[in-house]
């Protein structure tokens, strides 16, 4: 196989920043080629050149011998080049056969050609094992049903260098191995892929080479998977050891903190009850839909609970609204730090400070910037976050340092119950590992944490606790000593679903 | 020696120069405008024509105040124009009955703070988008206004409540006194506090805010209560210029306040508003229009010229930014 895209030398600078430096390697057809490496190790950035969003400061790259010089994504595309993105771009009020043709829909004498529209939808639906009405608008489908619609989109443009940027995030585990199937599928039949994820387990699994990135420089490729274990993917990575990304210790714990009693809203089937123990890392396991996250936006106060009582402390705590649980004690990480999390828009200082600052006001109205900048100083220095300054936009951040700008939010709150849910989704092992022994820590002070998480290895790394729910309601609740991943699983998949998942995999 | 010491101030000078023009790059635009004007149109910087500027912006300028709010909170008020003309004209009607020109002006303030509170609620309740919400009650308030009067202008018996408007002080009218103190106000609610720092989070993303523990129904109520209150006031300052209380007046006030705003680099969608930013948008709008007054440029000619000036500002803006962002 000869190289058919080539890295020549690409250098990236960014204002104040050498995103890349010196990258060249090459991506062969018929190959899946890894990239793996912590936040702001490169890959993104060496991806929007790919793209051609970005043009890089030094080098060049080629495909098929040919020196490329992207001016827009639209080279990029022309030149068959489709990234497929964590991020979904899909209109919600529009069906998916429309948004699988957006921008290139068959037209008939003008006019948009319906049937053939359908056809083709259906088709490419097909192709990738989705049962899906090519007429159902976006915004009814699942997300992990949009992550597969974007996937499709993608493949119609039939291009023949295709880069996944975790891709599988928010896809269970059933659609993850579709997803597989399909990208063999595709580098049999010759395409050149490139596959970004944080999941090294994923790499191994399905990677024929892989590329490690770290500081913005090229690391090591490795020619042979075989010739490469976890272990020292994630040492190269981090550039130091990191045995046991979890690094989990055992903490005593104390008396119930928080109890929820017979609650019942939207989402669930069942009313949900548990406890949280002074102490706890309670985790949360389930699939896309198992209603965990409804049930803590129930308890939270984002929506409004139909029936059952929450108490903190032995305290009624009904909240209706999420400033009355921030009051009460009870803080939220969300899964979507982007849409739900952050304020991209404004600085890490005002992002810290949106909730504690109520605790240091002046004269009745004034807002103490002195005490705010201390404060963010402070968990800049503590959190280890990654920024110019306290003046920067978080939206410039890297996901990791996002996620610890929301942690440090909560943090200069006074916090007993922290409900984190998915609390490292794109973000890497090193920071992850620094996430863990912050959630350890925060337990040890006696604070309880609610960990809701797909991933399972780490939903069974850190709890000492591990509540299942399926299909909106919890049908378990196991004990660190009980742990195993075919149990778990075995609770969390339903009886139809397990059907369909040894099907595939046959 | 003295020459690296020159060199050296030169240098400072133009990184001084360079910070302003990415910080704020109409505060910029607007130094070299006035100079040039100042130069090249005759009579324009003299003291009258210094005041009557300020007297022009004076309106557009208090308003533009809470505006700024409405903008930086992710939304918009079209309703404002109609409440100035309301409580103009209401104020009048109450001074007239009572005799009393302090409930005229309380008058004229809390019906204006009455209807920013129906468009609050309705926003932040309802759920409804500010643009329909603001526009339905723009029609009511203006026939209200219609009703109050009997259709025309309500003269004002009164003649103490004229200092409000035409009195000055240390030389400089009423008005101009209370654009500055407005300014002043409303800057350092944005900046130092935190219904500042919550509406500007609101507007960068009201989902995260709202996540966050920031009770926006509330925050946004208030925002229209005194964005409602302020044109209300305005009403009440314009009344008193005119000596009457007029229900036809203002049209199109609200778009120039918000295209001020949005000149001086107020995000239309939100989270981005320095209050530096209106006041030199609101300047440079009032400014134009004063040079083309004096150049005598005939009407239909204005119209073009300030719609062009606020496509370029916004323009320029963009460029400048995606110039950024891609360096």
């Amino acid at each position: 196989m000869t190289p058919y895209l080539e890295f020549n030398s690409v250098g990236k600078t960014f204002p104040g920043v050498r995103a890349l430096n010196e990258i060249t390697f090459n991506i062969k057809q018929g190959e899946v080629h890894g990239l793996v490496g912590e936040n702001g190790a490169g890959k993104s950035t060496l991806l929007k050149i790919l793209s051609g969003a970005h043009p890089p400061t030094e080098g060049y790259l080629s495909i098929n011998g040919e020196q490329k010089d992207f001016k827009n994504t639209r080279s990029a595309i022309d030149s068959g080049v489709a990234i497929i993105y964590q991020e979904l771009y899909l209109v919600p009020d529009m069906s998916v056969a429309e948004n699988l043709l957006l921008g290139h829909m068959p037209k008939k004498y003008g006019f948009v050609d319906h049937k053939k529209m359908k056809k083709i939808a259906q088709d490419q639906l097909d192709f990738i094992m989705e049962d899906i009405d090519p007429a159902k608008k976006i915004k009814e489908l699942s997300i992990a049903q949009r992550q597969m619609i974007e996937i499709a989109k993608a493949l119609l443009q039939d291009s023949q260098i295709i880069a996944f940027d975790e891709p599988t995030s928010s896809l269970s585990d059933k659609e993850t191995k579709r997803l597989f199937k399909i990208i063999k599928n595709l580098s049999e039949n010759g395409k050149a892929i490139i596959y970004v994820s944080h999941r090294l387990e994923e790499i191994f699994e399905i990677c024929n080479r892989v590329t490690v990135f770290r500081d913005g420089e090229r690391v090591q490729t490795f020619e042979n998977m075989k010739e490469v274990t976890h272990d020292i993917l994630v040492s190269r990575m981090v550039g130091r050891d990191i045995t046991d990304v979890y690094s989990y210790r055992p903490r005593p714990q104390g008396k119930c903190i928080l109890s929820v009693k017979e609650v019942m809203g939207d989402g669930l089937k069942k009313p949900a009850s548990f406890e949280v123990k002074q102490g706890e890392i309670l985790g949360f396991f389930g699939l896309v839909g198992a209603g965990r996250t409804e049930l803590m936006r129930l308890i939270y106060g984002i929506d409004q609970k139909s029936g059952g009582k929450v108490k903190i402390d032995n305290k009624p705590a009904d909240h209706s609204s999420p400033r009355a649980s921030v009051e009460n004690g009870l803080m939220y990480c969300p899964e979507d730090r982007k849409y739900d999390g952050i304020i991209p828009v404004r600085s890490v200082d005002e992002n810290i400070n949106i909730s504690a600052r109520r605790h240091y006001i002046k004269a009745g109205i004034f807002i103490d910037k002195k005490k705010e900048a201390e404060n963010t100083m402070k968990f800049i220095k503590q959190l280890d976050i990654k920024t110019p300054s306290k003046d920067q936009l978080v939206g410039n951040l890297s996901g990791g340092n996002q996620q610890k700008v929301i942690l440090a939010r909560w943090l200069s709150e006074d916090v007993k119950i922290l409900i984190m849910d998915e609390p490292t989704r794109g973000i890497d092992v090193g920071t992850k590992n620094e996430i863990y022994h912050l959630m350890y820590n925060l337990t040890e002070e006696e604070k309880g944490i609610i960990c809701i998480s797909s991933d399972l290895p780490e939903v069974m790394g850190v709890s000492d606790r591990i509540i299942i729910m399926r299909e909106g309601e919890i049908v378990a609740s196991l004990n660190r000593s009980e742990f195993s991943e075919e149990k778990i699983l075995s609770l969390a998949l339903p009886v139809d679903e397990e059907k369909n998942r040894s099907e595939i995999n046959e | 020696m003295s020459n690296t010491a020159v060199k050296q101030t030169n240098r400072t000078v133009l990184t001084l120069f360079k910070d302003l023009w990415e910080k704020s790059g109409m505060v910029v635009i607007y130094i070299i405008l006035f100079i040039g004007l100042s130069i090249f149109v005759p009579y324009f910087f003299t003291l009258r024509n210094m005041i009557g500027l300020g007297l022009s912006v004076s309106m557009v300028g208090m308003v533009a105040c809470t505006m700024l709010f409405c903008l930086a909170s992710g939304d918009f008020d079209l309703s404002v124009e109609n409440i100035v003309a309301f409580s103009g004209v209401f104020c009048a009607v109450i001074i007239n009955t009572t005799g009393s020109v302090v409930l005229g002006v309380i008058g004229g303030v809390l019906g204006g703070a009455l209807f920013g509170l129906i468009n609050g609620t309705i926003i932040a309740k309802a759920g409804i988008n500010a643009l329909i919400t603001t526009l339905g009650m723009a029609q009511i308030i203006r026939g209200l206004g219609f009703i109050v009067s009997g259709g025309s202008a309500v003269g004002i018996q009164k003649v103490s409540f004229f200092a409000i408007g035409n009195g000055s002080f240390l030389g400089l009218p009423n008005p101009i006194w209370i654009t500055i103190v407005c300014f002043i106000i409303f800057g350092v609610l944005l900046n130092n506090t935190t219904y500042g720092k919550n509406t500007l989070a609101m507007g960068g993303n009201m989902e995260a805010a709202r996540l966050a523990g920031i009770g926006v129904n509330k925050v946004k109520i208030l925002i229209f209560s005194i964005q409602g209150a302020m044109a209300g006031f305005a009403g009440v300052v314009l009344a008193s210029r005119m000596t009457s209380g007029q229900p036809n007046t203002s049209v199109g006030f609200s778009l120039d306040v918000i295209s001020a705003c949005v000149l001086g680099g107020v995000s239309l969608s939100g989270g981005i508003a320095p209050i530096q930013g209106a006041i030199v948008g609101v300047l440079i709008m009032g400014t134009v229009q004063n040079a083309m007054n004096l150049m005598n440029i005939p009407t239909f000619y204005q119209y073009v010229v300030r719609g062009a000036i606020l496509l370029i500002a916004v323009l320029v803006d963009k460029f400048k930014e995606t110039h950024r962002s891609s360096i």
